[in-house]
């Protein structure tokens, strides 16, 4: 495999992140949460890795979903 | 009431005066329309993928208000709802629709419109902010900063009436170029330091609301204050480009605050 551009991690990195704290919420509604994350990121996937002022903004984007999701309150997500 | 005296009150030059009056405003004079061309910013981040573009509009400035809010608002009214910019209060004391125009950061409320019709006239957003749409800047992490020079008041001792914090007409002087400020961000994202250091520098702004509640007379915390700042990064980015004070709105100077603290840290 090709070695991976720091904008490409940092997009893994956030991916993994995101679905590790799908398994902090409740058992029942983890496959949702898995879904969503899928989801979110298959929107952007045939976005071409050079256009770095996009992936960031959506980087930016998604830290901040991220933030605002893993809060205990959030539950479910449809 | 009597012929006579409706004749009298008819002749009287006020009431012929009132009369004159009615008609020279009945025939407005049919003028050139003056159309004037707006280049505008436009990212949607609906659309993350399409790069951002300059949109042109043209407006007939006989028919727009003076100023640059005018005229947006002109253009999103009539031809284009899509655009997006804060406003509020469209007399340059909330600080909503603070940007870039024709290169210089003010209030769009507070800039008159260039009347020179054959120059075209260039909206941008706040420099080196992220863009949340438009014209809009994502201001969070400006607040952010406003809020971590804790811009309160704070005391010890409860006054001695049991009332008021008073303060002298001179200690109330102090405070005068300061108070006015009213956080548009012109200041700050027009400072080169701002833009490279955005992250640990605090940027004019919050730097002149810190050196107000320094010398604010009721306030006893100026030491925990001047501790925070005591680094070489949240103050010490300064090097008097005074930008800041060239482009401030309401003409107030965040560069003379700035040199007050270095000042005083020094004098510690």
């Amino acid at each position: 495999m090709a070695r991976l551009s720091g904008l490409q991690k940092e997009v893994i990195a956030l991916y993994r992140e995101c679905i590790r704290s799908a398994y902090k919420k409740p058992k029942e509604n983890r496959n949702h949460w898995v879904n969503y994350v899928h989801s979110e990121f298959a929107k952007y996937r045939k976005l071409p890795k050079k256009e770095f002022a996009t992936v960031e903004h959506l980087l930016r984007v998604g830290h901040r979903r991220f933030e605002m999701y893993s809060s205990d309150t959030i539950r479910d997500v449809h | 009431m009597y012929k006579s005296q409706l004749v009298s009150i008819l002749s009287k030059p006020s009431f012929q005066n009132c009369f004159k009056r009615g008609l020279a405003t009945s025939h407005p004079v049919p003028t050139q329309p003056k159309l004037k061309t707006f280049k505008i910013y436009r990212w949607n981040p609906d659309t993350p993928d399409v790069k951002p573009k300059m949109q042109e509009y043209q407006i007939d400035l006989n028919k727009c208000g003076p100023m640059v809010l005018d005229a947006i608002l002109k253009i999103k009214n009539e031809q284009d709802a899509t655009l997006t910019f804060r406003r509020s209060c469209r007399e340059g004391i909330c600080g909503s629709c603070a940007m870039n125009i024709g290169g210089r950061n003010t209030l769009a409320c507070l800039c008159k419109i260039d009347q020179d019709t054959t120059k075209e006239t260039k909206l941008y957003p706040l420099p080196h902010m992220f863009v949340v749409r438009d014209l809009v800047p994502d201001l969070t992490h400006f607040y952010q900063q406003y809020k971590s020079i804790q811009p309160y008041l704070q005391r010890d001792s409860v006054p001695e009436d049991g009332k008021e914090n008073l303060q002298s007409i001179e200690d109330r002087k102090k405070l005068d170029g300061l108070y006015e400020c009213i956080l548009c961000a012109c200041c700050s994202t027009s400072c080169p330091s701002y833009w490279w250091n955005q992250q640990q520098y605090l940027g004019p702004a919050v730097l002149m609301q810190a050196y107000r509640w320094l010398i604010d007379s009721r306030d006893q915390a100026s030491a925990v204050r001047k501790e925070m700042l005591q680094n070489s990064m949240s103050l010490y980015r300064c090097h008097t480009i005074m930008n800041c004070s060239r482009t401030c709105p309401k003409g107030l100077n965040p560069g003379r605050a700035i040199a007050e603290i270095k000042k005083q840290l020094a004098f510690e």
